[in-house]
């Protein structure tokens, strides 16, 4: 008897060390693997950030204007509807080339009027008509930069490479380092990025649309998905029978789950705008097709939560003699909440972050005012996103990386607020 | 005449389902099927009545012609090996299988000559009559004032926030908690140790005014000590309600019954004064499990 037990403990021994080796393998690797996920996350991140916080500043040029009636084009005592018509592109052509005098061929004026942007001459509209006492003195204004003047002033441009290869020039490159010299240039905050709608020009291009547009798409979605979703889960859980077709909805949601999402966008277009004709474009629709798309997994995560709940409570409930329906909204329900509101935020944060399904409905549209209510026509902002990607101007790759952090930061808001609603059902 | 209706499809978990459900196959040995009841089951003027009960869980027969009554005011004690249908019997008086879909119950339970299973009996009515303490310590995730105020509300038994008061303390005082917990009524009471739970599960349960009280193995989970107040405590309360209770502890059934019922593999074998029972079973059965030759 002592011998055996001598023995296994010989033969135990033996393995010992095998065994904690293949635990500190696995350690090991499951260390890497964390090491790899954050890598790749800290790449991404650098990555965004570095390229988008530029666009988060203005750059602006010191011009003195000329704004006399004359240059203007206008009457000494023109009146606001003629002053709205003046020729102030004129002014801040002229006023450029009273400051470059060098400059004669038609080529080289072309660029210098490009070192200014195009929004440049509707800010100096809205300036005069707001104070139309500037008509015929003389001003020293700051006016906004064109992308291409602007990326070189936040140092993106290697003025040694090639001139091929770069959109500002070696006659820019002069005359901003000039401007420069003379302290005729600043930056600042760029205000515009967000209350401006899209543009064409990118120092002119804001995220406003494509913000208020998502804020009031996934309202539309939770308001829609978060009761259904939740009504569903809980007939579904507490009351349908078990037979055939409830099991028949189950797969069903559970294969819903798993559609591409360009099929809601595609059943969205045929129904809710072909059929309903409900307009394109609008958060509306696309509230509507997001919460088409969100319905399984809310529906899913929270029957898994209501059935998480303890059978004890619903027991308990019932032997008080609470009805059915007050058993599970007096007490499963309450208990479920954290993890249907984990769920739903989950859904939400991939509403968000969708962006095929809103093609479909037109939400790709080109659109410079913010919309006011749900049938707007609005885009997004993975859809702005995308349209800014794909712009060739290099302006928008900074405004893409941007856009990109303004989503982040949309989705952590989220977030926060699904985190803080959770502890208060958890504290209760 | 079976628990047929909307309560039927509550899907509840295995945790909640007598271990009767859960596949046990208490036909496996012991040969019971030549039996009568030994002692005299039935009473004169009976609080509760349950005559030829049987059970089926699916396809399994889990009580067969069991039949009982519970008298006013009287404490009575079912004991019985595991698996045996002690707890599924209780189960039956406030219909609590019918929150088990595979659970079919038939025969004849009445309330004061009132058929339960009658097709026009309201089990928000029934459970309000029948309370009941379950065997884990249950208590909502709410405040102790709210669990013990929670059935009150909902079936409208007080009409402003003073009457709710007094009935919350007159509980909590029955349960004999009043004194522990009267400073901290708005802490949760799953933050309560497990004996104090369970007196606030019975506080809970009596706040309703019920006129009988089931208790499945209200001890099991609790220490000696919580277990002696709990027996107190249904010495007590005897004198106002009728308390059915299922227990694994024979100890307890000496202790607090007044009459004892054995359950051996879903049929009733004796029945009798507890102090009969215990010292002078009829049964084979019944002696070898009182003498511990198993269970």
């Amino acid at each position: 008897m002592s011998n055996e037990t001598y023995k296994n403990t010989a033969l135990i021994q033996a393995s010992l060390k095998k065994r904690y080796a293949r635990e500190k393998r696995f350690q090991w690797m499951g260390r890497f693997a964390v090491f790899l996920g954050f890598l790749f996350l800290f790449i991404l991140l650098f990555d965004i950030v570095g390229k988008g916080l530029p666009a988060f500043t203005q750059q602006y040029l010191l011009i003195d204007l000329d704004l006399s009636a004359d240059a203007l084009d206008v009457a000494p005592d023109a009146d606001a509807e003629a002053l709205s018509r003046a020729n102030y592109a004129g002014v801040i052509k002229s006023s450029l080339r009273d400051m470059f005098p060098e400059v004669k061929s038609r080529s080289d004026k072309r660029m210098l009027y490009r070192l200014v942007s195009v929004g440049a001459e509707y800010e100096l509209r809205d300036r005069v008509m707001a104070d139309p006492a500037l008509v015929g003195t003389r001003q020293s204004l700051w006016l906004l930069a064109h992308s291409e003047a602007a990326s070189y002033l936040k140092g993106q441009v290697d003025p040694n490479s090639p001139e091929a290869e770069r959109r500002v020039k070696d006659a820019q490159i002069t005359w901003l380092d000039q401007l420069h010299a003379d302290e005729r240039t600043k930056s600042g905050f760029n205000t515009q990025f967000f209350t401006a709608g899209d543009s064409r020009e990118p120092e002119l291009a804001g995220i406003r649309v494509a913000l208020y547009g998502s804020f009031l798409t996934l309202a539309v979605t939770f308001l829609l998905a978060f009761p259904i979703g939740v009504c569903a889960a809980v007939y579904l859980e507490e009351f349908a029978p078990t037979n055939r077709l409830t099991d028949l909805i189950e797969i069903n949601i559970n294969n819903l789950a798993a559609v591409p999402s360009i099929v809601f966008g595609l059943l969205g277009l045929a129904v809710f705008i072909n059929f309903f004709e409900f307009p394109r474009s609008a958060p509306l629709v696309g509230g509507i097709v997001l919460a088409l798309m969100t319905l399984p997994t809310i529906i899913i995560t929270s029957r898994a939560a209501i059935q998480s709940v303890s059978p004890s409570i619903r027991e308990a409930a019932l032997g008080v003699g609470a009805s059915k329906l007050q058993a599970v909204f007096h007490h499963v329900l309450p208990v479920a909440m954290p993890g249907i509101l984990t769920g739903s935020i989950i859904g939400m944060a991939q509403a968000l972050g969708e962006t095929a399904p809103l093609l479909m409905i037109g939400m790709v549209a080109f659109i410079m005012d913010a919309p006011a209510g749900v049938t707007d026509p609005a885009t997004v902002l993975p859809v702005q996103v995308f349209l800014w990607a794909d712009s060739p101007e290099r302006g928008f790759t900074e405004k893409t990386s941007a856009a990109i952090m303004v989503l982040m930061g949309f989705l952590i808001m989220m977030n926060a607020l699904a985190i803080y609603l959770r502890k208060r059902f958890e504290l209760k | 005449m079976q628990g047929n209706d909307d309560m039927n499809q509550m899907k509840t978990a295995d945790a909640a389902v007598p271990e009767e459900a859960r596949g046990l196959d208490i036909h496996a040995h012991a040969d019971v099927s030549n039996y009568e009841t030994t002692g005299d089951p039935l009473l004169d003027n009976p609080k509760m009545s349950a005559r030829n009960v049987n059970v089926y869980y699916g396809e399994k027969h889990a009580i067969m012609d069991v039949s009982l009554d519970i008298g006013g005011n009287e404490v009575i004690a079912m004991i019985g090996p595991s698996g045996c249908g002690k707890s599924t019997f209780l189960r039956c008086l406030n219909r609590m299988n019918d929150t088990i879909p595979i659970c079919r119950v038939k025969g004849d339970i009445q309330l004061d000559g009132e058929d339960i299973y009658h097709s026009r009996q309201d089990t928000v009515l029934l459970r309000a009559r029948v309370g009941m303490v379950f065997q884990k310590p249950n208590p909502f995730p709410k405040s102790i004032y709210e669990n013990v105020a929670y059935g009150p509300r909902i079936h409208g038994l007080a009409h402003n926030k003073i009457e709710m008061d007094e009935i919350v303390e007159n509980s909590l005082r029955r349960a004999s908690l009043w004194e522990e917990v009267k400073d901290v009524l708005d802490k949760p009471g799953t933050g309560l140790s497990g004996g104090q739970q369970q007196r606030l599960c019975i506080a809970r349960a009596i706040a309703v005014s019920p006129e009988v009280i089931l208790m499945d193995e209200p001890c099991s989970a609790l220490d000696p000590i919580a277990t002696a107040r709990i027996e107190e405590l249904i010495d007590e309360l005897k004198e106002r309600f009728t308390i059915a209770i299922v227990t694994h502890s024979m100890q307890q059934a000496a202790r607090v019954s007044q009459r004892t019922a054995y359950f051996h593999l879903g049929k009733l074998i004796e029945v009798g004064q507890t102090k009969q029972i215990f010292t002078n079973p009829q049964h084979e059965l019944t002696e070898n499990y009182i003498t511990g030759r198993f269970g």
